[in-house]
């Protein structure tokens, strides 16, 4: 398993990989530092807001911040990413704004930004389903003769599922420049990886024809070292890797479930002696990168996002009730328009509700 | 432009190539369509002329076929996509009614994903299991695609063109027993003035009783509309080409004028699309039917073996029984 920083933030060197993150300066692992305070901040207001009623859900990344900001951040802007719902990290990367990483978890929308602003598509429920979506994005981009990758996050569940395993077949038949990330966060909601393979699913891919590498999914730099390494591969067009990045989800598999169900305390325990943020925070106080100003200004940036994320949130108003038609078809569909017509009339037909919001019809 | 006469399957290639031709982002996608071109060699000859990443032999998987041509569209192609049979076509059912069907919705507009499904359907030509079923009322249930049926050459290469430039996902089913049917054909009617891919057409105009078929019950349509004519009934056959979205405008018009309706399909009845037609009917035109609309269909039992298949499809003595029910003829037992 590659790992570049150890638990106790103590780097240890690579020859095959020291290359890829030789720009990493103090610097830079200061702004993967702030990435990941900044994620975690996010991730832990969102839970909160789900507690207090403002979101129907949340599922956090607790514990998985350097496997998403190492990933994030190694990408170039013209990959193209397809999530699960977890990847709230590498979505942050991507630019998208954190108040619309919430707006489909409050109910207000099905797709919380345009894929295209970002280069990621938006969230994907249907487990391993985008793995495909993601595999024939690149052979697009290997029509277009375009030096990008398309990236397939999903975990160690999505392993099991066929989509995934016709996903490494096609990108290992055609050479797609695909890059497969499975988060390994031990946890399929209840069942642990043992459920889905005796193997580590970094094991699997060498079946397909496909090189694959375990990589320490709580070291930010091995990650990122990996995925860099992916990515100049399907960049030179030579076909597809595939990375495991084992991690731990220290939280529920969403806010609805409860993992005392299922899981020991001192596993817990284990874990958290391995967290990402404090690891690489030892790290940089070790090489004298972490000045006291530093860490307040983080801090500071950290609960501003996250201020601005609560009031965003419960500032967003419900869609009008014909948001319902409008997209389901691109081109015009008469039928349909009929049927939103009697729906609209139907509404109308009440009298006016005192209380109802405005423009909530 | 191929004027001539040609086959159903001839004339679908003759779409394809053209369409291949006009528009540099569309692709076939399928299993053997490529060097064998199609196991009724319907994309014949396509892989020599544009090459092996413009039609692809892909691996035995449905699902992949289709999640791949989503990834695909994503990136600005228009795929087409083959699955070899009808009853091949469940283990994409995620990716088509989860993810094809959903994408615009779900996206508020964003992405576009316009794909076609050619599907090889229906029954009557002594197929082997799982090679002649009906699943169009599975995804005419599905919201954000659009299905079509062809029954003749012409519209088989007019609509086929018309699903690929559509900027909706389209499930194009093609019957199997068509297949070797003959027509003239224009490959190059331009589409903005051909019949809308979502209109009916009035395949036979009449005055008594509105027979409503498509895809392979067009042809027994028409000739149980030339038998009742011989015993002076008058059948007005409404070849319905979309099955979603249906054309009521053309349905209903035609039962206002006859007041009575026959509807017509291979599948099962339960839950079919005759159920849907016969209701939206009875819904928009009930003060002028003079009978309850009649529903002539497959049972509602597994596609049967090939030496049983003639009691599962409708042939003209039923469509005609259907007939003599809504005239009033035949003791409807309910």
């Amino acid at each position: 398993m590659l790992q570049l920083l150890t638990e106790t933030g103590t780097r240890v060197p690579s020859d095959d990989y020291d290359p890829l993150i030789a720009d990493v300066d103090g610097d830079a692992l200061a702004a993967l530092y702030e990435d990941m305070v900044v994620i975690r901040r996010i991730d832990t207001e969102a839970t909160a807001l789900q507690r207090q009623g403002e979101l129907a859900l949340w599922p956090p990344l607790l514990g998985q911040e350097a496997a998403q900001i190492g990933c994030g951040r190694a990408l170039d802007p013209d990959d193209f990413v397809f999530s699960s719902y977890r990847e709230n990290g590498i979505a942050y990367c991507r630019g998208v704004a954190p108040l619309d990483l919430v707006r489909v978890w409050r109910g207000v929308t099905a797709s919380g930004w345009n894929p295209y602003e970002v280069n990621m598509a938006t969230p994907q429920v249907i487990i391993g389903a985008q793995s495909l979506h993601a595999t024939g994005y690149a052979l697009g981009l290997q029509n277009d003769g375009v030096a990008a990758a398309a990236v397939a996050c999903f975990g160690d569940g999505a392993m099991s599922e066929g989509d995934v395993s016709e996903a490494m077949v096609f990108a290992s038949t055609f050479g797609a420049p695909v890059v497969f990330f499975c988060q390994n966060n031990q946890y399929a909601i209840s069942e642990p990886v043992s459920v889905q393979t005796t193997v580590p699913p970094a094991e699997r891919p060498a079946g397909y024809g496909i090189p694959s590498i375990r990589v320490d999914g709580n070291d930010v730099l091995a990650v990122l070292a990996a995925v860099r390494a992916a990515l100049a591969r399907a960049h030179r067009g030579e076909g597809p890797s595939f990375i495991e990045a084992v991690t731990y989800r220290m939280g529920p598999h969403t806010t609805a479930d409860d993992p005392t169900r299922y899981r020991d305390p001192a596993e817990l325990e284990t874990w958290a002696q391995r967290d990402p943020v404090s690891r690489l925070r030892t790290h940089l106080e070790t090489i004298g990168a972490m000045p006291p100003e530093l860490e307040t200004r983080i801090a500071q940036a950290a609960d501003r996002v996250a201020a601005e994320l609560r009031s965003g949130l419960v500032a967003l108003g419900d869609p009008p009730a014909d948001v319902l038609f409008a997209h389901v078809y691109a081109e015009p569909h008469p039928e349909l328009e009929r049927r939103r017509d009697e729906y609209l009339r139907y509404l109308d037909s009440f009298l006016p509700d005192p209380g109802a919001e405005e423009g909530a019809r | 432009m191929t004027t001539g006469t040609l086959t159903l399957a001839k004339a679908l290639n003759a779409g394809l190539r053209r369409a291949l031709a006009e528009d540099g982002k569309v692709v076939l996608m399928g299993e053997d369509i490529g060097r064998l071109g199609g196991v009724y060699r319907v994309t014949d000859g396509l892989q020599a002329e544009f090459g092996p990443r413009r039609v692809m032999d892909t691996p035995l998987a449905e699902s992949g076929i289709l999640g791949t041509a989503v990834g695909l569209a994503y990136r600005g192609y228009r795929p087409v996509c083959e699955i070899q049979f009808d009853g091949f076509v469940y283990p994409a059912f995620d990716q088509i009614v989860s993810q094809l069907a959903k994408m615009h919705a779900r996206t508020n507009g964003d992405v576009r994903l316009p794909i076609t499904i050619r599907i090889p359907v229906g029954g009557g030509i002594g197929a082997a299991e799982h090679h002649s079923e009906s699943p169009e009322a599975y995804f005419a249930h599905t919201a954000g695609i659009r299905v079509v049926s062809v029954s003749n050459p012409q519209d088989a290469c007019t609509m086929l063109r018309q699903a690929i430039a559509c900027d909706d996902p389209v499930v194009f089913f093609e019957p199997k027993r068509r297949y070797h049917v003959k027509a003239e054909v224009d490959d190059a009617v331009p589409l903005d003035e051909a019949l809308p891919m979502g209109a009916a057409r009035v395949a036979r105009p009449g005055d008594d009783v509105t027979l409503v078929a498509f895809g392979g019950m067009t042809g027994v349509a028409l000739d149980a509309a030339e038998a009742a004519a011989e015993e002076g009934v008058s059948l007005e056959v409404v070849d319905l080409r979309s099955l979603s979205p249906i054309d009521y405008e053309t349905v209903t018009a035609s039962v206002r004028r006859t007041g009575r309706i026959v509807i017509t399909h291979e599948g099962p009845r339960e839950a079919g699309l005759a159920s849907e037609i016969a209701a939206v009917v009875t819904e928009r035109c009930f003060p002028y039917l003079e009978a309850a609309p009649a529903r002539v269909t497959g049972h509602d039992i597994p596609y049967p073996p090939a030496k049983l298949e003639r009691h599962m499809l409708p042939d003209l003595d039923r469509v005609l029984d259907g007939v003599d029910r809504v005239l009033g003829r035949r003791v409807v037992h309910a």
